[in-house]
């Protein structure tokens, strides 16, 4: 017998919104539809209009050096980028006349996959390990390369273990600039020893070279372990000498050598030595020394129930129930991260299917399953992308290290709720008469729509203001 | 059937509660219940603003001790020169200065409007960013153990006695205003508004929905009051807004990205105060108000004198004085504090910045402060001192001040403070004559 409510959650909770006959196509078996969609290729984005982040860092590099000579130039030694005259204005514009248009291709790209993906617990998955790996375009050197970068190091490994997908992650250059681990040095490092007071790489002279913790830090308390994963002060500082020399190829100075905008290790960069963190040991190895901590990091306890609830909290319940965390991270141990095996857990968790419309929807799944609801297709440019912005989560762009937050209590607010209905009235003000809500309302919320919104549609003055309702109402706020 | 739009019909309505309620649609309750944010006349004329500054500020670059003769040495080229060198500090006292960009604050200071706090903490010791900013507005000892904030338990207390409400300015509410009290959240909309008719009927939907229905009340109540406001406010401000170094917005808003600088720029505080103090102003208005504050973790690059985090505090500098004017005589009557959730370390790190540390600057300042004092038990930056050998050290329980605002300018007795707004507090004494008598 058909399971609409099983069928409603797999595609609202589990994807992105059900689009007109999806909820029916599964509907003989949610879990199974699911389950298949984890088998099979990785859900890669190629575009040959989206460039690699290796091209747009060199291109990066190129132009910060001709600003750099140009501002030399005209002012000496300027410390800070106040402009002051047009031609000033117009060299600084260089940089972000390249990478917006960058960031811009690759969030429509994304957007579009979002809406039109046949795999669509997948895509949340790649947006899920996004956000878990937060890079942020505030910080504009990872402005053109966020969407390389989720390209790059997420979606291959997306399907794989958690040991790759780390690896792949805390080397990938825009995790390195983010959290500005690709010029921290080892106080005693060679590049240190010799360079000390005597100026250094792409910066002014006589300035101090030394570690910089944050993204030892972040691995440990955002990305592995999690913040009462039992680490000290002491591990994060140890850690940070471990991975001083995880950097990118292709600067200048001192930081030559190396394939341009791709990961290089520096040896000169690392500091040396037999480095203990967490009670284990890691004699010297220099590049390796980091994949080991990473790979030990990526097996602990810690880490699978850390990863486990952030799962369960994004696919079950804001607070999810511990019996299904504790099972998620057992299978997470037992098969050594393997990620589908996780997230067949997750399909296969009874608490995931006891409760419909648990989650509120975020901003991003408010816009995702209204568009694929109503199959409307992606307008060209900006115009994709500012709904997200317009509705608080901009792409590419959560606010901290820790990524988008995922309960209801960050995103409920009342300011946030009138811009969903104004968006929505404006969305159903252009599509008019072409979609017929009381059609769409069973396609879109299957079992979950309640009779007080089917009233509430069939009753609506115009076919506009019925997709309005249908879009604002409870039922479709949640997932 | 007439379409009103929401805004216009709104904003003649919000002339006042009374009026607003009478006029309210066929449903009725949606607009009656929840407009009043407090009788006029019916209380304390105090006001609360919490600025959340999130991502640890550098207490020793926004308020450098170039007395401290390990200053300097410390922070290398980082370093804010003291009082009368080029780019020099702006002088508090013989100890302490106000960074260069802060100039609006420092006016304060000699107004005796800012009192400024160092060495300043809450109660967390670890040095998560996320963990860190929960201490900071749960008010509670530990990070998530509790679902509620220190300025909402107050609000709830205050709530029975005035029916008096708080506002949060952004699409949602931060922790610090979540809890037992209503609160709404407002944030500038670039979308039209529904027409009276969707509106009511989207009402109606949510009806059997108590949180849906609360929050749609909440956002049209608080639209209204911010649309009515900012037309006044925008008679009242003919004269330009202040240059700032910072403001690098307008590079493109549609194009929807660009650095740090332009979000947490000075275009985007000003809108954002203009509102706050819109509310603020009111007589019937919330007597709370809590606004965030980014890009405070400066890593790589921070700057001394000049440079990103001077941008930065110079555009919160330019919000604090739009604030002001905006807020008219009620300015007498309002206590801002400005607080993050740890300072950074004293030394600068490898990539010309500085690391999550402990102790930071905070300030509280407005018409109600007993200012130009800078309150710190000052531990110094020896080696020593050093809190772990590498953070200024912490001497200061952020929860005296915050107990001195809601004591003051809410009435919140001693014994509600500890029993319910911060429990385990009875270390951190209510810091006396922080506010003017």
């Amino acid at each position: 017998m058909a399971d609409t409510i099983a069928a409603a959650i797999a595609a609202n909770r589990f994807g992105l919104g059900a689009r007109p006959g999806e909820i029916e196509r599964i509907a003989a078996d949610p879990r199974g539809a699911l389950r298949a969609q984890l088998t099979g290729a990785a859900p890669l984005l190629v575009d040959a209009n989206l460039p690699a982040s290796a091209d747009v860092i060199e291109r990066e590099v190129q132009l910060r050096m001709e600003r750099k000579e140009f501002k030399q130039r005209i002012a000496g030694e300027v410390p800070n980028d106040a402009p002051n005259d047009a031609a000033t204005q117009a060299a600084l514009q260089k940089l972000p006349a390249l990478l917006r248009p960058i960031y811009i291709d690759d969030a429509v790209a994304r957007v579009r996959s979002g809406v039109a993906t046949e795999r669509p617990m997948l895509e949340r998955l790649v947006h899920f390990w996004s956000n878990h790996f937060a890079v942020s375009v505030d910080k504009q050197a990872v402005l053109g390369i966020a969407g390389a970068f989720e390209r790059e190091a997420i979606r291959p490994h997306v399907l794989g273990s958690f040991q790759d997908l780390l690896l792949a992650v805390e080397q990938h250059p825009a995790m390195l600039l983010y959290l500005d681990n690709a010029q921290s040095v080892g106080p005693n490092s060679d590049a240190a020893r010799k360079l000390s007071r005597r100026g250094f790489g792409f910066s002014a002279p006589r300035q101090k070279i030394g570690i910089n913790e944050n993204l030892a830090r972040e691995i440990l308390e955002l990305h592995t372990l999690g913040v009462n994963g039992g680490y000290t002060q002491a591990d994060v500082t140890e850690f940070a000498k471990v991975i001083s020399g995880w950097s990118i190829g292709g600067g200048q100075g001192r930081l030559r050598g190396g394939e341009p905008g791709r990961y290089y290790f520096r040896e000169a960069l690392h500091e040396p030595g037999t480095r203990h963190l967490l009670g284990r040991s890691y004699r010297e190895s220099g590049y390796q020394q980091g994949v080991a901590v990473l790979q030990d990091l990526a097996a602990l306890p810690e880490t699978a129930q850390h990863l486990a609830t952030k799962l369960c909290r994004h696919f079950i319940a804001d607070e999810p129930p511990q019996t299904a965390v504790d099972r998620v991270a057992r299978v997470f141990l037992a098969t050594s991260g393997d990620l589908p095996s996780v997230y067949r857990a997750l399909i296969d968790a009874p608490e995931a299917w006891s409760e419909p419309l648990s989650k509120y929807k975020t901003p991003s799944d408010y816009i995702y399953s209204s568009w694929r609801a109503l199959q409307l297709p992606v307008p060209d440019g900006p115009k994709a992308i500012a709904p997200f912005e317009l509705l608080g989560q901009r792409n590419f762009s959560p606010g901290s290290p820790a990524g988008w937050p995922d309960r209801a209590a960050d995103w409920d607010g009342s300011a946030s709720l009138l811009k969903r209905l104004e968006w929505a009235d404006q969305v159903s003000q252009r599509i008019g008469t072409r979609v017929a809500a009381a059609e769409l309302a069973p396609q879109a919320l299957g079992a979950t729509l309640s009779n007080h919104t089917r009233v509430a549609i069939a009753r609506a003055e115009s076919g506009t203001q019925a997709l309005t309702l249908l879009m604002a109402s409870p039922e479709f706020m949640r997932r | 059937m007439t379409h009103i739009t929401r805004r216009r019909f709104l904003s003649q309505g919000a002339a006042g509660a009374g009026a607003l309620a009478a006029a309210s649609l066929t449903g009725g309750a949606l607009w009656t219940t929840r407009l009043a944010f407090g009788a006029p006349g019916s209380g304390a004329d105090g006001r609360v603003v919490f600025i959340i500054m999130r991502g640890a500020l550098d207490g020793l670059c926004a308020v450098p001790p170039y007395g401290d003769s390990a200053y300097a040495s410390l922070r290398e080229a980082l370093a804010v020169p003291p009082p009368g060198a080029a780019g020099g500090g702006l002088k508090l006292d013989n100890l302490f200065a106000l960074h260069p960009s802060l100039a609006f604050m420092h006016e304060c200071f000699a107004g005796g409007e800012l009192a400024v706090l160092h060495a300043a903490a809450t109660p967390y010791r670890e040095r998560s960013h996320f963990d860190g900013q929960d201490v900071l507005e749960s008010g509670v000892l530990l990070p998530h153990a509790s679902e509620s904030g220190w300025l909402n338990r107050a609000l709830a207390l205050k709530d029975a006695r005035s029916a008096s409400l708080g506002i949060a300015l952004g699409a949602n509410v931060p922790l610090v205003m979540r809890g037992p009290a209503e609160v709404a959240s407002w944030s500038p909309s670039k979308l039209a508004g529904l027409s009276e008719d969707t509106l009511q009927r989207v009402a109606d939907l949510y009806s059997t929905n108590p949180t849906l229905s609360q929050r749609l009340a909440d956002a049209l109540a608080s639209d209204a009051i911010a649309t009515a406001g900012q037309s006044q406010s925008n008679e009242m401000m003919a004269a330009p807004a202040p240059a700032v170094a910072g403001d690098q917005a307008g590079a493109g808003a549609g194009a929807g990205a660009g650095a740090g600088a332009q979000r947490g720029g000075a275009a985007r505080y000003l809108e954002t105060v203009r509102a706050m103090a819109s509310f603020l102003r009111r007589d019937d208005g919330p007597r709370v108000a809590v606004m965030e504050t980014t890009g405070w973790d400066t890593h790589a690059n921070e700057g001394g004198a000049q440079g990103q985090l001077a941008q930065r505090l110079a555009a919160l500098d330019a919000g604090l004085r739009e604030f002001r004017a905006a807020l008219g005589p009620a300015w007498r009557n309002t206590a801002v504090l400005l607080a993050t959730e740890f300072g950074r370390t004293a030394a600068t790190n490898g990539t010309r910045g500085t690391d999550h540390g402990t102790g930071s600057a905070a300030f509280v300042v407005g018409g109600a402060v007993a200012g130009g004092r800078v309150l710190a038990d000052w531990p110094g930056l020896g080696a020593r001192a050093l809190y772990e050998g590498r953070d200024l050290r912490p001497t200061l329980d952020l929860r005296s001040p915050m107990k001195a605002l809601l004591h003051a300018q809410l009435g919140i007795s001693d014994r509600e403070l500890n029993a319910v707004v911060f429990p385990d507090s009875e270390g951190a004494k209510r810091l006396d004559g922080l506010i003017r008598a």
